[in-house]
């Protein structure tokens, strides 16, 4: 009997764990990567209401502000230029990392739509007297069902929503410096 | 972030008021009684008192179980070691997630509720479905489903309502769609490429049993042999 060992019907066996060790090596760098630029969020859901008009809606003013109430044909198109709606509370921490970049961006002219999420008014008025109030528009949603037809799962999240009120972008965390230069930025120039 | 996820760290959302424990103690108390009232049996028992709360084990009840066994039905004062075991295993049931109030009144649409809430994910915990999450936005949600239910949605259109807000994320049985066919097709994948793996082994095998044809030399060999054996 000829015997003779095929040496290259064997090769893949030690070609192929190689390449699936070399392969995951590469993803599992690019993951490290993306989670050190914030590029990769293994907890991030995007969120439905992309591309779509805003929920239904109608809320209240906070009681004692001079910010009047906001609902959905505030956030109808056309608008004069895109928009941001933000969903904050006094009680959230990383509500006051984000709250100096809102303000930077209502300096900037850009309107920033507030709805006070689970709140007391004496609280959210506190809070905006101590650190500045960015909002043109406030509404308050005390209960939360405007969150839930939001998609909204923690607070803060910022919605841009450009001139024909589309949803563009949900940004679910603080908004830091980071966040406006490399999202928030090339989005509000797409869709000026 | 906030933490009322009771594992694992979720976005902030406000803190539930902590639960009320009275109750607990209360059901402790009743676990309890069996010692704690054995002291006051004696003093009234001593005073003429027929012993009312929780009569100790009579010492020939005792007698009827093998003698290893004895300490867990009872002491001669009354505790019952056994009762206790069952009651600290059982409280964690004490503990069971949702608030009566928010239940449905109906106990069939509440086990149509649930039924539906536990294919859905609470979006802070994410790895529990809202029927066993304690945080505020699970319950928010299992309120709106209980809601839907009760004005007459369908099963199908409660989760259509839920799955519109919050995306394919939020349905613990992922859809199929472009995005999940790795997912679902993944155990069909690993099948067919083990029998793959499988039949092609048992065909090499079988081709190396095949007897080779005889080389030139061999055959010469055979000639040769052959004839010998001839002349």
């Amino acid at each position: 009997m000829s015997d003779a060992p095929a040496p290259r019907s064997r090769r893949w066996m030690l070609y192929t764990p190689l390449a699936l060790a070399g392969a995951a090596g590469a993803g599992f760098w690019v993951m490290l990567r993306g989670l050190q630029t914030g590029d990769y969020d293994p907890r991030g859901v995007p969120s439905a209401l992309i591309g779509r008009g805003v929920p239904e809606f109608s809320l209240p003013a906070v009681e004692g502000s001079d910010r009047p109430a906001l609902s959905a044909a505030d956030l109808r198109g056309p608008l004069p230029r895109p928009v941001l709606v933000n969903f904050w509370a006094s009680w959230c921490v990383p509500c006051i990392v984000e709250h100096p970049q809102l303000m930077a961006l209502s300096r900037e002219g850009v309107p920033v739509l507030g709805i006070n999420y689970k709140d007391k008014p004496e609280d959210a008025l506190a809070f905006l007297a101590r650190r500045g109030d960015p909002y043109t528009r406030l509404g308050r949603d005390e209960p939360g069902r405007v969150a839930i037809d939001w998609g909204l799962y923690g607070v803060p999240e910022t919605y841009l929503i450009d001139r024909q009120g589309i949803i563009r972008w949900r940004y679910a965390g603080p908004v830091t410096p980071e966040v406006v230069a490399q999202d928030l930025r090339p989005l509000l120039r797409r869709y000026a | 972030m906030g933490g009322d996820c009771p594992n694992g760290e979720g976005s902030a959302l406000p803190e539930t008021p902590p639960a009320k424990g009275r109750r607990a103690f209360g059901n402790l108390d009743l676990a309890l009684r069996g010692q704690v009232g054995s002291r006051l049996d004696k003093a009234r028992t001593a005073q003429g008192w027929l012993p009312t709360s929780v009569p100790p084990t009579a010492p020939d009840a005792r007698s009827r179980f093998p003698k290893a066994l004895r300490p867990l039905v009872g002491w001669p004062g009354g505790a019952r070691p056994l009762q206790l075991l069952f009651f600290l295993v059982a409280l964690p049931a004490l503990a069971a997630v949702g608030r009566p109030e928010d239940r449905l009144a109906d106990p069939a649409l509440e086990t149509r509720a649930e039924a539906i809430g536990r294919d859905l994910r609470c979006m802070v915990c994410q790895n529990q479905s809202i029927e066993d999450s304690d945080a505020d936005l699970a319950r928010d949600l299992r309120r709106i489903v209980r809601e839907r239910v009760a004005a007459g949605d369908s099963d199908g259109a409660v989760v259509t309502y839920v799955h519109a807000r919050y995306g394919d994320f939020v349905l613990l049985r992922p859809p199929f769609n472009p995005v999940t066919a790795l997912l679902w097709a993944m155990p069909a994948i690993a099948f067919g490429g083990g029998l793959l793996v499988i039949l092609a082994r048992r065909r090499r095998a079988a081709a190396r049993l095949e007897p080779s044809p005889l080389s030139e030399a061999e055959r010469r060999r055979l000639d040769e042999l052959e004839r010998g054996d001839a002349a």
